[in-house]
């Protein structure tokens, strides 16, 4: 059982425990029932994050962005190529070494409607992995959830542990997830499209919060997203997927800037900004 | 040109439990020329789909129109129901919904959608046939880039795109003078997010019918339409054409959205959400709603809710900015 301190572990201690994530040569080929035969989601992808590294997945969908996503956590198997975090090899997990594996890598999901119990309070979904995961006690539980609705910005904590998903906003709901993701203090985080569904107005909170988190705790981060914008403001890194396969990578500013497949520019052409086409920025 | 649409004095109650009234869309003035393609933004909650339903007459209790006319060619559609109001729809005004995607029916093919549509609404003398049907049907989805093989599909064989194009293409069946697209797009990803919104406005630019793009993206909004008019706990707040708003936000709110936005390819990216939560609507606001969460407030805002008041090419809804006469500044 790992220890989890009640305050915020420095950055520094926190990194030092972070396990860097190798991605190698993964390939995921599903089988269609019947005569049908085979589709390849993912064609024979490698990639590395360094501990308290951030990373972005891009890709339209289809792209197989969502599926390395399940990979990582460990729900799908690749059908070829290894991914290893730290020592664990994370293809061949089973019951207990999955569970002791979510402790360290946890999902933030992309709808926030959908990833909550609309039956069960705030404190109950947060206090979940503190339970499960940590093997914490109910009182110990508790007082940790409040600890990490305050991190998450839903403060004061006792006016939103009560709550019931219904009874909050789409980024507070989204808010309640990260705490959740959080409760176990991992090492990894992997966000699959964490602000679609979000009002573009609170989009920039949400990628703040994790961007926070990331420098803050030092954890290693993975973004995947069809928004350009959102992989600049939040990651060193960037890996453009098309029908599984990386077309592009590289540090995010750079190839955003200059990109040089095709598609990467099709996908950035896509982004609806309300800047002219001379560049003009509105508000200075 | 005429107005095609005439609004005054617009309010959406909904009363879910008694006792308990939620004002969802406030005293909302608008008027829509000819051809005319109008953007309505706001974050959620802030009144603009309860407003595109109330203005083609979709709402459902516990919603309600409290008050206000709505003229549509001339005629207060309003308080016309029944058969009367189902004529009015009949070339009149249509809307593509936000779930647009999921409205199609899974069990039936999306032949029996138009055959559907058009039966439902023929007239006198006409008479659609199983070939009729696809022919017009054939005609419909090539208008919005599909082949008429979709026909003979079921919804679930079709992707999240191709639904919605179905479903614009059942839209354009009875040749409505006013669509009213809700989040058209919202569900997509942005690579079918930019196609769609291009047959939109490809259509719009050929059919001539007025349109209604309702979206939380002012980004996508700004790249269609010809104006815009933003929306805040219920209430209009500023209305200006689409190129001068770009330039020249006049409302704080619409400056404070602008700014959720950046080219990813920038040197340097600064982004802003907007603090704070928009207000409880079922509660009575005083003075103006934005006031909590706006840095420019001054007295005279937590008091006075401001007038919708001229300002540039447009209309803007805010004592600092645009201090209408006869309210006093402090």
């Amino acid at each position: 059982m790992r220890q989890v301190e009640s305050d915020m572990p420095a950055a520094t201690d926190q990194a030092a425990k972070v396990a860097p994530l190798v991605v190698k040569d993964v390939s995921k080929v599903y089988k269609a029932r019947g005569a049908a035969g085979k589709f390849t989601a993912v064609d024979d992808v490698s990639f590395t994050i360094a501990p308290g590294a951030a990373v972005s997945l891009v890709g339209a969908s289809g792209s197989g962005k969502s599926t390395i996503a399940k990979m990582i956590t460990g729900s799908e198997r690749p059908t070829s190529g290894s991914i290893r975090f730290g020592e664990v090899a994370v293809e061949g997990l089973h019951a207990g070494g999955l569970r002791k594996y979510h402790s360290r890598v946890q999902m933030v999901f992309q709808d926030p409607y959908a990833a909550l119990n609309p039956l069960h309070t705030v404190e109950y979904t947060v206090m979940r992995p503190c339970l499960n995961l940590l093997g914490m006690s109910g009182a110990k539980a508790r007082e940790r959830v409040h600890e990490l609705l305050e991190i998450v910005g839903l403060t004061p904590a006792k006016q939103y542990a009560g709550k019931l998903p219904h009874q909050l906003s789409g980024g507070q709901r989204q808010r309640v997830v990260i705490a959740r993701a959080l409760a176990c203090d991992p090492e990894l985080i992997v966000a699959d499209e964490p602000v679609s569904m979000l009002d573009v107005s609170l989009r920039a909170g949400i990628l703040k919060l994790l961007a926070e988190l990331r420098s803050k705790r030092g954890l290693s981060l993975l973004y995947i997203t069809h928004d350009l914008l959102g992989a600049r403001v939040i990651s060193d890194e960037i890996l453009v997927l098309n029908q599984g396969k990386v077309v592009e990578r590289g540090a995010t500013k750079q190839v955003l800037q200059h990109p040089k497949h095709e598609y990467t520019v099709q996908l950035l052409d896509a982004v609806a900004t309300p800047f002219v086409a001379d560049g003009t920025n509105p508000g200075g | 040109m005429a107005a095609l649409l005439e609004v005054e004095g617009v309010n959406v109650v909904y009363e879910p439990n008694r006792g308990q009234r939620i004002w969802s869309v406030r005293d909302v003035d608008l008027s829509l020329k000819q051809g005319e393609f109008v953007g309505l933004v706001g974050e959620s909650g802030c009144g603009k789909s309860t407003l595109g339903f109330a203005l083609t007459r979709m709402l459902r209790p516990p919603g309600r129109l409290e008050n206000g006319a709505i003229r549509f060619d001339g005629v207060d559609i309003s308080t016309l129901t029944g058969e009367k109001l189902r004529r009015m729809r009949r070339n009149g005004f249509a809307i593509v919904l936000q779930s647009g995607m999921n409205a199609l029916n899974p069990v039936r093919s999306v032949e029996h959608h138009f055959g559907d549509i058009l039966r439902a609404h023929a007239q006198d003398g006409e008479n659609y046939s199983r070939a009729a049907i696809k022919r017009r049907g054939a005609e419909l989805l090539g208008k919005v880039g599909l082949d008429a093989a979709v026909l003979s599909r079921f919804p679930h064989e079709l992707s999240g795109g191709m639904r919605q194009r179905v479903s614009i293409a059942l839209v354009l069946a009875l040749e409505p003078k006013l669509i009213v697209f809700d989040e058209p797009t919202t569900a997509l990803d942005v690579i079918v997010q930019k196609a769609v919104m291009q047959t939109i406005k490809d259509l719009q630019r050929e059919n001539g019918f007025t349109a209604i793009l309702i979206s939380h993206d002012l980004g996508i909004v700004l790249e269609a339409t010809d104006r815009v008019l933003v929306m805040y706990a219920g209430r209009v707040v500023e209305d200006q054409p689409s190129d001068d708003l770009v330039r020249g936000p006049h409302h704080p709110y619409t400056e404070a959205l602008l700014k959720c936005y950046a080219d990813p390819r920038a040197d340097e990216i600064h982004l802003e959400g907007i603090p704070g939560v928009p207000p409880d609507l079922s509660l009575p606001q005083g003075g103006c709603s934005y006031a909590p969460r706006c840095p420019l407030a001054i007295d005279v805002c937590r008091k006075v809710d401001p007038p919708l008041a001229p300002l540039g090419q447009g209309l803007a809804a805010c004592h600092v900015r645009a201090p209408a006469a006869g309210v006093a500044k402090t």
